[in-house]
């Protein structure tokens, strides 16, 4: 194995490091050694000619959903990393809701080895804010962070406490660890399933009001303005959530943001004749509020894209809509739809890049995210030009509920690279094991 | 028509062939006995509903058809069985058709999906109940000769409601105007993108109304905070004698049924003079004898 790679005449997108042109890039041992303007003459490099291609920082998913302990019916972590690499992705940021909840070293450690023997990418754990996602008494915060988490949250489920949210964002700055939200006042949510608005009133279907996601994220504004802890708000799915965040961070808090790829791309409709590969939670909302998300990811209100990818089988999906389970898988559709955005011309494609590589690093405070020389070389490489069809039988993940399957999307993954490892090509995982 | 699934979506001549193909039934017409002779009509009734689910079975047998009646008291469903495995496996058995009342919206979409047969929506959740439209309508024409430019009002719990629903894509496809009136906690949004008037001031729009079609009221709402209490949806948008008195004189007025008296409708109104609520039963094994010959062509 050849530990000098060489990256040639791609067109290099770096968002932390101000670079967007033609360049080669030097990879040795792992990590990025040089990028260069002119040429590079190495001898015994491996050389990938990237000519017409873009050569990206790996991208960073900050939150994905492995299932693994205790739904490996739905995805493994091995399963999931190939979803990952097969998606670009050089690392993502493990959910805590599995079975058991990782609340604790035990289930960290697990999941750590696991990652460890996929040698795919990079997993990096999220903790649980509170013991069994109860909302009740917070977990082990110190034990988690020594245990590798990079951040903490109950995600799927908010943090109805008041008292206890704010305690979690004060000790939590014992670690400087960002609390990750999923802002949801369940008293508005109620038995909600779908946005309500005009698709719901003519489907019949309880609605879930914008009012449940922002009321909560107004309360935990408040709450991070008087504790000045660190709050990241997941799948921002609303106008009003947009607009709350970006005075938040005008007003100086430390506040960050994600975005799903569905959140801005689907509106309600898709629901369509009940379709449950759309139910998801925060559910799909208005033109209006897709508008509003894509403004947040173009002005920097929102930091991230994050696929919340979120496998489930067909039992869980196969049903009455208001049976069915929350959630859509991402990894592999995350590229193509923000490349779509680009295309729209409502994203320019270095900020499309940073949303998918420097924001979420920066979000979380993680290696990579960039290529300056001594980074990790986690590189991906793009055809932004192939347009492919979204074929959900062929994903690397265990589980198929995308409401994209048969999309015409632009942009394919040529290469992934973990490390200076090749992981990914050709839509073909490379050395697993 | 494969399937009967909801109104919305159908054009206004699929509507008319319907309420006229009743219309002759309901004389008596050709002999219909032969034409699902020897077939099976399945009633899936996840929920329970006698009314609807006999009327079904009456027009079925008026069509030669033998009936399966099948419900979720003491079946496999509450041993876990799915929507899907209970619809396939009445489907292995051979019927013509599947009438499915559901609780889940959309139910009978889902069992469509994946079923050869023809599917008859026989109400779902709070989606559409549109056999109960065609009959409500079915009613009306009879009385008007034509819907056009009648103005139909509906009072009552219009979120939940899959007759509100129905009736609303029925009438107006029919070229009458509908006004939809409950307390604003019971008004979903988006009802006039659907084509209705919308308001919560029962007394202003009842002297335009041609007819009045007043709404089960289901008392757990008010548990759940929707309206106070019985007494006072009552007092605010219950169809009493004094109400009955500022209609027009040749109003009519409708209830889908069950009723609680005394609550949505007051007795004086519901048997009195221009009430055809014993109309709107009569005519339902008509308006469904029609549907299944329609669906099972
Ligand atoms: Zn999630």
């Amino acid at each position: 194995m050849s530990s000098t790679i060489l990256f040639r005449r791609g067109r290099v997108i770096d968002p932390r490091n101000g670079v967007d042109g033609v360049r080669d890039v030097l990879v040795r041992d792992g990590r990025v050694a040089e990028v260069s303007e002119a040429p590079l003459q190495v001898q015994d490099a491996r050389v990938v000619e990237a000519s017409g291609r873009l050569v990206l920082p790996g991208f960073i998913d900050l939150h994905v959903h492995l299932r693994e302990p205790g739904e490996e019916g739905k995805e493994t972590i091995l399963t999931g990393c190939m979803a990952a690499v097969a998606g670009g992705f050089t690392a993502v940021v493990a959910m805590p809701n599995t079975k058991p909840v990782n609340d604790s070293v035990l289930v960290s450690e697990y999941v750590k080895a696991k990652a460890r023997e996929a040698r795919l990418c990079h997993v990096y754990l999220a903790g649980a804010i509170t013991k069994g996602l109860q909302g009740e008494e917070m977990a082990e915060m110190g034990a988690l962070v020594s245990a590798g988490c990079v951040c903490i949250t109950d995600d799927g489920r908010p943090v109805m406490n008041a008292g206890l949210m704010r305690r979690a964002l004060q000790y939590a700055q014992l670690f400087d660890l960002p609390v990750m939200v999923h802002e949801e006042d369940l008293t508005l949510s109620g038995k909600g399933v779908m946005n309500e608005g005009r698709t719901s009133t003519r489907l019949g279907l309880t609605g879930i009001p914008p009012s449940a996601e922002v009321a909560m994220v107004a309360r935990d504004m408040v709450l991070l303005e008087e504790t000045k802890g660190r709050l990241h708000v997941a799948h921002v799915s609303c106008e009003g959530s947009v607009r709350l965040i970006r005075e938040a961070k005008r007003r100086g808090l430390r506040v960050t943001a994600e975005a799903t790829p569905h959140h801005f791309t689907l509106d309600d409709e898709a629901v369509g004749a009940y379709d449950t590969h759309a139910r998801m939670n925060p559910p799909l909302r208005t033109r209006r509020d897709i508008e509003a998300v894509r403004e947040g990811l173009a002005d920097g209100t929102i930091d991230a894209i994050a696929t919340d990818h979120a496998p489930h089988g067909v039992l869980e999906k196969q049903v009455e809509f208001d049976k069915a389970w929350n959630g859509v898988v991402g990894l592999e559709t995350a590229l193509g739809l923000t490349l779509a955005v680009v295309r729209e011309g409502a994203l320019s494609l270095q900020r499309a890049v940073a949303l998918l590589t420097d924001g979420p690093a920066k979000a979380f405070g993680l290696p990579g995210g960039h290529l300056a020389p001594g980074a990790p070389a986690d590189i991906t490489v793009v055809e932004p030009d192939v347009e492919w069809t979204v074929d959900s039988a062929r994903f690397f993940s265990r589980s198929r509920n995308t409401p994209f399957h048969g999309r015409r999307l632009p942009g394919r993954v040529a290469q992934t690279w973990v490390d200076g490892r090749l992981v990914f090509e050709d839509g073909h995982i490379k050395e697993s094991r | 028509m494969r399937h009967l699934l909801g109104i919305e979506g159908l054009r206004r001549a699929d509507i008319e062939a319907l309420l006229d193909r009743a219309e002759a039934h309901l004389h008596g017409g050709p002999d219909a006995s032969h034409v699902l002779r020897g077939k099976v009509v399945a009633n899936l009734f996840f929920e329970d509903s006698t009314r609807t689910r006999t009327s079904f079975e009456m027009a079925a047998h008026a069509l030669g058809a033998e009936v399966l009646n099948w419900t979720t008291a003491g079946s496999s469903v509450s041993k876990g069985e799915t929507l899907l495995d209970t619809v396939r496996n009445i489907e292995a058995t051979g019927p013509v058709a599947l009438v499915i009342r559901h609780r889940s919206s959309g139910a009978p979409h889902l069992a469509a999906r994946h079923v050869r047969c023809a599917v008859i929506n026989a109400g779902d959740g709070t989606h559409e109940h549109p056999s109960q439209a065609l009959l409500d309508a079915f009613t009306l024409r009879r009385r008007w000769g034509s819907l056009d430019g009648r103005t139909v009002l509906i009072v009552g719990d219009i979120r939940h409601s899959r007759v509100a629903r129905s009736n609303l894509h029925c009438l107006t496809t029919l070229g009458a105007k509908v006004v939809l009136c409950g307390p604003p906690t019971l008004l979903p949004p988006g009802l006039e993108s659907l084509g209705a008037e919308v308001t919560s001031n029962l007394d202003s729009v009842l002297p335009r109304a041609d007819a009045v079609m007043c709404l089960r009221v289901q008392t757990e709402r008010q548990s759940e905070n929707f309206f106070p209490s019985a007494r006072e949806f009552s007092r605010m948008f219950g169809l009493n004698a004094a109400r009955a008195e500022r209609l027009k004189p040749e109003a009519l007025v409708l209830h889908p049924g069950p009723m609680n008296r005394g609550v949505e409708i007051a007795p004086a109104v519901a048997d009195g003079p221009r009430s055809v609520i014993l109309e709107q039963v009569a005519h339902g094994v008509a308006v469904r004898r029609a549907i299944l010959e329609e669906v099972c062509r």
